[in-house]
């Protein structure tokens, strides 16, 4: 009976289940029911991908009422991939927090911790699933707000400096989006995502639209941290709690840029944002000093927190660099790479919790002679590291070669040239890790024992995803490729979808 | 007429506005904020938005004026003077400003029928929901029933919030407290509390339960009730308050409120409807959607109520600890 | 003059919407980051209720001899964006008790000194 009722599940789950952890008081048990909905959220979304490949669209009306009046949330196979990315992520994430929290977090807050992450969850989700532009918001302040939390739980007193800018940065972010959308309804007097799309495609041009898609476009730039207004991220991943750092840095940036396609593409238009607003040369040019500066900043870092968190910045460059191509190929680039980061930087944090929680330090010093001492941990590291890089038969590389591809057939040599370019300082920064770890001594009598089992399984799982999905491309490029095919098409907005869409919750 | 008290109103915000830029003294840039706060709800009454100026007169001028004194009583209430360059964020306001300015050349006209914004969705809600959903305050309607997805974001936003404060703060241990706490030995004032405190739990259940046919709901209820209990902890102190209305009951209770409220969401689930789908939980589809609507006006009151006093109780358990060290 | 009646509203909400936003990003105290935040959304609530103004029009609540209401659909998403508002500052001002109490200072170029902010 839940069948038809699966575009939602995804929202509500970690929605409900967040005041029943509350409720449920004993960390263990608020552990194992997080874990348990998650993986819950994981499979259903994977249903969705599946119906979504074979059957387009999945459009479910909340509280019955048919959009536009009502609230729709819609999942296309965009949003299913990211979906994925999302609940899997999350659900390897909290296996993983059990034993990293144990350290990092103070007992007391265990609870709150895993109540948070849902609620982050389920805001993820939310922006993730819905049809509807200002529902949209909502869902990005719950989200928000869960992640301000999540990063202020460290036991380190610089996250709550880090924290606080965030909290102001994502706020003035999610006021000039709240100031974009309001923009939108002044002169389309709707919110509907697909009914906007079909009311803006009416206008040739207009200031108040133009000034409404500049707001939204800078807002959920900061959202995602792009270069220049990144400087929350830095901190923020720095000093959170490392269950936090691998959660949010393989998810929360991901569903920013998926708000941006979204915009883009579903309620704008190509046309119109790149051709007629010219777009796409200011998102490139970012996306190029993104990928420069931020792996710059990288290699000088002496804290391996910070190097990921600079480097995390760069990744979303090649992102961005991908939707600016303004090409079905180049869409599918950004897609794929949006899936296949996730799967790195998840293990790269993981990986890094564990040997914090063994050695106390994150320092790029506390990994002199840990190949050694943590081999299965350094194996993972090194090999999430490699995919980083872009080295063949890992996930990375399938990202770089569709963004050279896609740069190759716009006749962007330039551009071609810069995103191999861009992998020679991924070499330096994390060549510089792995060198400490496999060719320098450790500090004299200091020995540490392997991460726990807890920890080491759901790395490993995010390890072999980056090989198998480095070897076997068929999964991750046909969902990203239909994806994009959706998202280009120019009949994907108007007429026909909506059409479709006015059948409500008869799908 | 409306122009003119609009225009008037608006000056006032101006010059509030401009009085904050310049302050140094906090305690007088918060009592300003809680005057800016009074003269926008003041706006919105004048635009026709009482809803909204209700909520923004109890949450504005009301729960955020008194935590961030709050704060101050924490930090200190003098900002000190810096060195900043003050010119790199006057140019990124004056560039924004600029763009805003551009956008609004373009924009419908203020207050004219005819705007987009006036034809397409919102008829139907003027129209059509005194029939569908059988309430004469179209707010309620909208809020509870058409756009009732948000309203149970935003209720998960204040659950959020409460999570988040509680995980900064903590709450204050229940315990007789060792010292002597609140305006106990004002006579006047203990007099005065003791009438209104019932007063305004009584105003809060007929705002909670009125807020289908005028004003008001279940969030502002829920500040209101909320409002009635800190005045009991400012006069009575909070150790008393705390016994009254204990801090683990109000975390329980923030939970059961979205409960409640997602409860309801499900319950559409198993009587064959969509998620939220109140038409279903009745024979007549008028009568479920009121069912509906009470339920979750019900679970956000709560919600609301619970979160609310549970970051007050956090912010005063930490004053308290400061007086007490 | 009919150009000033149609956008004086918008004017002065922009301006004060930029006086709430200027505050944010120059304040160096963080309470004052946070009033400045507020203002700057109240601002943008006043511009969403100006779209939703009808000249002529009465409150959303159905009543005898009106014909011409507002529209209620402006007055549902600030009632939404004001709670948001208000859950994001009291979680900023409970982050600034705390850095107030690991920090001692809630002056943000004071902290920034003694620390490797990145």
């Amino acid at each position: 009976m839940f069948e038809q009722h699966s575009p939602v599940l995804p929202i509500i789950l970690p929605l409900i289940a967040a005041p029943i952890c509350i409720l449920l008081g004993r960390s263990q048990l608020a552990w194992l029911f997080a874990t348990f909905i998650s993986a819950l959220g994981f499979g259903i979304s994977i249903g969705l991908m599946l119906t979504t490949l074979d059957q387009g669209v999945l459009s479910y009306s909340l509280g019955g009422w048919e959009p536009p009046w009502g609230i729709e949330v819609r999942v296309d196979a965009a949003s299913a991939l990211v979906l994925c990315v999302v609940t899997g992520i999350s659900s390897l994430v909290l296996v993983y927090a059990k034993e990293s929290i144990a350290k990092e977090i103070d007992s007391s807050q265990h609870t709150l911790y895993y109540t948070a992450h849902l609620l982050c969850l389920a805001g993820l989700s939310g922006i993730l699933s819905t049809g509807d532009a200002f529902n949209l918001f909502v869902f990005l302040e719950i989200s928000s707000l869960a992640t301000y939390t999540l990063v202020s739980l460290a036991s380190d007193k610089r996250c709550l400096t880090a924290a606080f800018r965030y909290l102001i940065m994502g706020t003035i972010g999610a006021t000039f989006i709240l100031i974009g959308v309001g923009m939108m309804y002044m002169k389309t007097g709707t919110l509907n995502m697909l009914d906007l799309a079909a009311r803006i495609s009416e206008y040739d041009s207009s200031r108040t639209l133009n000034t409404g898609l500049a707001f939204i476009l800078v807002g959920v730039s900061i959202k995602l941290a792009l270069f220049p207004l990144h400087m929350w991220l830095p901190p923020a991943y720095t000093h959170a709690p490392s269950a936090v750092s691998a959660f949010l840095a393989s998810t929360a940036t991901k569903v920013a840029v998926y708000v941006m396609v979204r915009f883009i593409f579903t309620i704008y238009g190509a046309e119109y944002v790149f051709h007629t607003m010219g777009m796409d040369t200011i998102l490139l040019v970012l996306a190029i000093v993104a990928i420069f500066k931020c792996s710059f900043m990288a290699t000088v870092q002496s804290n391996v927190k910070t190097v990921l968190a600079y480097s995390s910045v760069a990744q979303i460059g090649y992102m961005i660099l991908g939707i600016s191509l303004v090409s079905t190929l180049g869409l599918t680039a950004g897609l794929l790479h949006i899936f296949n980061h996730a799967l790195m930087k998840g293990a790269l944090f993981m990986a890094v919790g564990a040997v914090l929680l063994r050695t106390g330090s994150v320092d790029i010093k506390a990994f002199q002679g840990l190949g050694k001492q943590m081999p299965l941990t350094m194996a993972a590291f090194t090999i999430a590291g490699l995919s980083i890089i872009g080295v063949p038969l890992t996930a990375g590389f399938v990202s770089k070669w569709y963004l050279v591809t896609a740069a190759l057939e716009q006749q962007e040599w330039t551009v071609a040239f810069l995103v191999l370019a861009g992998s020679l300082l991924a070499i330096i920064y994390v060549g510089r890790i792995l060198e400490a770890a496999y060719f320098k001594n450790p500090a004299e009598g200091t020995t540490y024992k392997e991460a726990p089992l807890l920890m080491l399984i759901p790395l490993w799982i995010l390890v072999f995803a980056n090989i198998y999905f480095g070897i076997d491309t068929s999964m991750s490029v046909g969902a990203a490729d239909t994806a994009a095919q959706w998202l280009t098409q120019p009949s994907s907005s108007p007429a026909t979808a909506l059409s479709v869409n006015m059948g409500g919750a008869t799908q | 007429m409306t122009e003119l008290i609009d225009l008037v109103l608006l000056g006032m915000l101006a010059i509030t506005a401009l009085r904050i830029i310049f302050l140094k003294d906090l305690f007088a840039v918060v009592m300003l904020f809680g005057i800016y706060s009074f003269l926008s709800a003041l706006i919105f009454v004048n635009l026709d938005a009482v809803d909204v100026a209700f909520t923004e007169a109890s949450v504005g001028a009301g729960i955020s004026t008194v935590l961030m004194l709050g704060t101050l009583a924490l930090t200190g209430r003098k900002e000190k003077t810096n060195n900043h360059t003050t010119f790199l964020p006057l140019l990124v306001v004056v560039i924004t400003g600029a763009a805003l300015i551009y956008g609004t050349l373009d924009m419908p006209p203020f207050g004219d029928p005819d705007n987009p914004a006036q034809q397409h969705v919102a008829p139907r809600y003027i129209q059509d929901s005194p029939q569908e959903i059988g309430l004469p305050n179209m707010v309620t309607s909208v809020l509870a029933s058409y756009r009732g997805f948000d309203t149970l974001g935003e209720t998960a936003v204040v659950f959020a919030a409460a999570i988040g404060v509680l995980s900064l703060l903590g709450l204050p241990k229940h315990e007789k407290a060792a010292i002597e706490s609140g305006l106990k030995s004002h006579l006047v004032l203990r007099v005065v509390a003791k009438l209104i405190v019932p007063l305004t739990l009584l105003f809060a259940l007929y705002v909670q339960f009125h807020g289908d046919y005028g004003p008001g709901g279940g969030f502002q209820a829920g500040v209101i009730a909320a409002a009635a209990i800190i005045l009991y902890a400012l006069v009575f102190g909070l150790p008393m308050a705390t016994h009254v209305i204990q801090p683990t009951l109000l975390k329980a209770l923030a939970a059961i409120g979205v409960l409640i409220y997602a409860g309801t969401g499900f319950a559409s689930f198993f009587l064959g409807g969509n998620f939220l789908d109140y038409n279903v939980l009745a024979s007549d589809p008028v009568a479920g959607q009121h069912i509906g609507i009470i339920l979750i006006e019900l679970g956000v009151g709560v919600t609301v109520f619970a979160a609310m006093l549970s970051i007050f109780y956090a912010f005063a358990g930490q004053a308290e600890r400061a007086n007490i060290q | 003059m009919s150009f000033i009646v149609d956008y004086y509203n918008y004017w002065i909400v922009v301006f004060l919407m930029m006086a709430g936003f200027y505050i944010v990003i120059s304040a160096n105290n963080l309470v004052k980051k946070i009033v400045g935040l507020n203002i700057f959304q109240t601002s943008v609530f006043m511009l969403y209720i100006s779209i939703g103004n009808v000249s002529g029009g009465s409150a959303p609540i159905v009543a005898d001899g009106i014909t011409r209401y507002s529209n209620p659909l402006p007055h549902v998403l600030i009632l939404t964006a004001i709670v948001v508002g208000v859950a994001t500052t009291s979680v900023g001002l409970a982050l600034i008790v705390r850095i107030k109490r690991a920090y001692g200072t809630v002056e943000e170029n004071e902290f920034e000194d003694k620390d490797d902010l990145i």
